[in-house]
């Protein structure tokens, strides 16, 4: 075998093409059968075809957005999805093989119950606990980052999480509070002065529970694990190697929520500006470690604040879209597959993605007019959408057919078009799921010529 | 001929509208005036957001700056301030639902137009609406629903309702980020509205 060049020498070109080979031919699966190997490989061909713009795949490939769709089909509730591993993974089980996605969603969106217990997780309410057990999982709203801590964020954003976010969100966090920044271990007096604080009471308790979590948490993992190794041996392919985000949204969503960051927007519009740049790498960071640890270059990048709705024009291109740029740029340079995930709708926002370079990132839509924004980006950008939610939790499945009949025709055309509906599901009628992906198979082939 | 207070607030010019207010107030203004400029420049706002030419977060920051306002003047006033209501509506987010950005910007913009709101906050129980509609006599209710599973919660709440006898009496809107003219026929609700202006403009309409 030829000498790898070292990945700090790659380009992003080639980055890609190591980071895509891999994808390819994992190097630890253990197909069940040749088929198996074909059908995986098959798949991630679709895809890759699908976002690279530079070939037509054989067809259409389809990619059902959900978070609970698989508990709900198999009729198992969302806390016995969140607390009941086993259950889980084969109500997920059942849902690829019987429906056999194109690319799936995992189960890791069903976070574990017990380990948010274990925890103490204070920003959510989950089943059983704040909502009912037929609900999935929501964000309690809430400034959780006051306006003064903007200097700690940007000076040192591990320390601000360490040591003050973490523990006011995290009840099994709360001990280290005490804790003095670890950056001042810096020689042999101030390592012993610094860890004595490691012996407070309350650091110890915290200490105590993390043990706990960090068990429970690969005890957790074990389970995903088995059950991607599975799949993955039976030739189906997950849509995510990793997670990142727009900065703005890290700051909007849960640091100073949704009110607080729009005060911000015009009483302290710097210290935001500052802020989103100091999360630039960090946001690029957790792409490529996600890619690295699953081999999956695909990285979902869930957009909220920066909707057409959500800000004026002015607002997006001065707090959104600069930094969110450099994220996909950066992840492009590492050689992933930037794929963000446009909430609600970009009808206003569709030039700002035409400055992205060409075949290098797959934007999922959710509510944006596909046939207008396949005019104004479809030569750049390959698209991901948009059966919306309201078809497929209540009209006939003939209604999600005529959808689908038009995105074929119209946003299909040429290549670079990936079918999917536009919200991450809890719930669908099957039929209406079945539908989506039948029909696509069926009526999206392309001819190749 | 507009006030200028009433442009600053149009304008989002928080400080400098927060000092008029307080050198108005302290060169013996009235303050029932200050909060009717106050509430122009509100509608100002409304329009504009109603043109694209704001945002929420504009939206947002105007109701923090009148917030304000109400906060300096209503020391000041000796009862009575409350302005004239035009209509009772009862407001919430639909049971298993706990999201409330978009509830609490609704009932803001149904608030300073004119209208009574009931608020009963988030996660109610269909019967908790029922209550609410026999108690206050309201004639408009305003569901808010963000997650899909708000769809089925909106259609039970409809439907008692309609069990309760109260159907007729009243007018019906939905709306939340995944809400549409599908899922207005599939919960059975009158209007589904697609922002808070359109939820002030379905009630206006829902009076006559
Ligand atoms: C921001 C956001 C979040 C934030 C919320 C916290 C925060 N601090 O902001 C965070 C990041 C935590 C989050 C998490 C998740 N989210 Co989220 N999120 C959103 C997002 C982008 C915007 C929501 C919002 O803030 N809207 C702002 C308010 C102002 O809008 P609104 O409520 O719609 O209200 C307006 C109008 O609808 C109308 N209106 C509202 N009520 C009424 C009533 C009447 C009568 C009328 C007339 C009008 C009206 O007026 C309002 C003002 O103009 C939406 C997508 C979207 N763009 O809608 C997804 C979305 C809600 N999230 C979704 C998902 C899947 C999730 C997660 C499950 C993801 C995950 N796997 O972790 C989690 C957990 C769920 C949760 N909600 O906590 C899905 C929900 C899908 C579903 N099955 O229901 C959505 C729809 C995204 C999508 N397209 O898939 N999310």
């Amino acid at each position: 075998m030829s000498e790898q060049k070292p990945w700090q020498k790659m380009t992003a070109e080639e980055r890609l093409e190591s980071r895509l080979r891999n994808f390819l031919n994992p190097k630890n699966a253990n197909f069940e059968s040749p088929e198996a190997q074909a059908n995986y490989q098959g798949r991630v061909n679709r895809l890759i075809d699908a976002i690279q713009l530079k070939k037509k795949p054989d067809r259409i490939p389809v990619y059902p957005l959900l978070t609970f769709l698989p508990a709900h089909l198999a009729g198992i509730t969302y806390k016995d999805a969140m607390y009941d591993y086993g259950k889980t993974m084969e109500a997920w089980r059942k849902y690829v093989y019987e429906y056999e996605p194109d690319a799936y969603a995992g189960p890791f969106l069903a976070i574990s119950g017990k380990l948010l217990d274990i925890i103490q997780y204070k920003m959510y309410r989950w089943p059983g606990r704040g909502v009912s057990e037929r609900a999935p999982y929501q964000c309690v709203e809430g400034e959780y980052m006051k306006a003064e801590e903007y200097d700690d964020l940007i000076n040192d954003p591990s320390d601000f999480f360490l040591r003050i976010y973490l523990p006011r969100i995290i009840g099994g966090f709360a001990g280290f509070q005490k804790l003095r920044p670890f950056s001042e271990i810096i020689e042999i007096t101030s390592l012993a002065q610094n860890l004595i604080y490691l012996g407070m009471p309350e650091v110890q308790e915290t200490l105590e529970t993390l043990i706990v979590a960090g068990k429970e948490a690969m005890a957790w993992l074990m389970e995903l694990l088995s059950f991607e190794v599975e799949v993955r041996n039976r030739g189906f392919v997950s849509g995510a190697g990793g997670m990142s985000g727009a900065p703005f949204d890290v700051l909007g969503d849960t640091l100073r929520g949704t009110q607080a960051v729009m005060m911000d927007m015009y009483r302290r519009p710097e210290k935001i500006l500052q802020a989103v740049e100091r999360l630039v790498p960090i946001m690029i960071r957790r792409g490529v470690k996600g890619a690295n640890a699953t081999g999956n270059p695909m990285i979902t990048l869930p957009l909220h604040k920066g909707a057409d709705n959500f800000m004026s024009d002015a607002q997006f291109q001065k707090f959104y879209w600069p930094t969110l740029k450099k994220v996909i740029l950066g992840l492009i340079e590492e050689g992933c597959i930037p794929m963000p995930f446009a909430e609600g709708s970009y009808n206003r926002r569709l030039q700002y993605l035409a400055e992205l370079p060409a075949g290098k990132t797959a934007w999922f839509f959710d509510q944006t007019d596909m046939v207008k924004a396949k005019e104004v980006i479809g030569d750049r950008v390959c698209m991901i959408g948009n059966v919306p939610s309201s078809l497929m939790i209540s009209a006939e499945p003939r209604k999600v057919e005529e959808y689908c009949q038009v995105l074929i025709d119209k946003v299909g055309k040429g290549g670079g078009f990936i079918m999917a509906n536009g919200t991450a599901l809890d719930e669908a009628k099957p039929e209406n799921l079945r539908a989506m992906i039948e029909y696509t198979k069926k009526n999206g082939k392309y001819s190749q010529k | 001929m507009a006030d200028e207070l009433t442009n600053l607030i149009a304008d989002l010019k928080e400080t400098e509208a927060l000092e008029l207010v307080e050198k108005r107030l302290s060169a013996g203004g009235n303050p029932l005036d200050i909060l009717a400029a106050a509430r122009g420049g509100l509608e100002i706002v409304g329009k504009r957001f109603a043109a694209n030419e704001y945002f929420i977060p504009d939206l947002v920051y105007s109701g923090e700056i009148l917030r304000q306002v109400v906060k300096i003047v209503e020391p000041k006033l000796k009862g009575g301030h409350e302005m004239k209501r035009i209509g009772k509506v009862v407001f919430g987010t639909v049971a298993g639902d706990i999201h409330d950005i978009g509830k609490d910007i609704v009932v803001f913009m149904l608030d300073i137009n004119g209208f009574e709101v009931h608020d009963l906050g988030i996660d109610i129980p269909a019967q908790a609406f029922v209550d609410k509609i026999k108690e206050t006599g309201a004639p408009i209710v305003g569901l808010s629903g963000f997650l899909t599973l708000a769809f089925d919660a909106m259609k039970e709440t409809i439907k008692a309702i309609e069990a309760a006898g109260l159907r007729d009496k009243v007018k019906i809107m939905i709306g939340g980020g995944q809400i549409d003219e599908e899922i207005r026929k599939y919960t059975g609700a009158d209007a589904f509205g697609k922002d808070a202006i359109e939820a002030v403009k379905l009630a206006k309409q829902f009076l006559r």
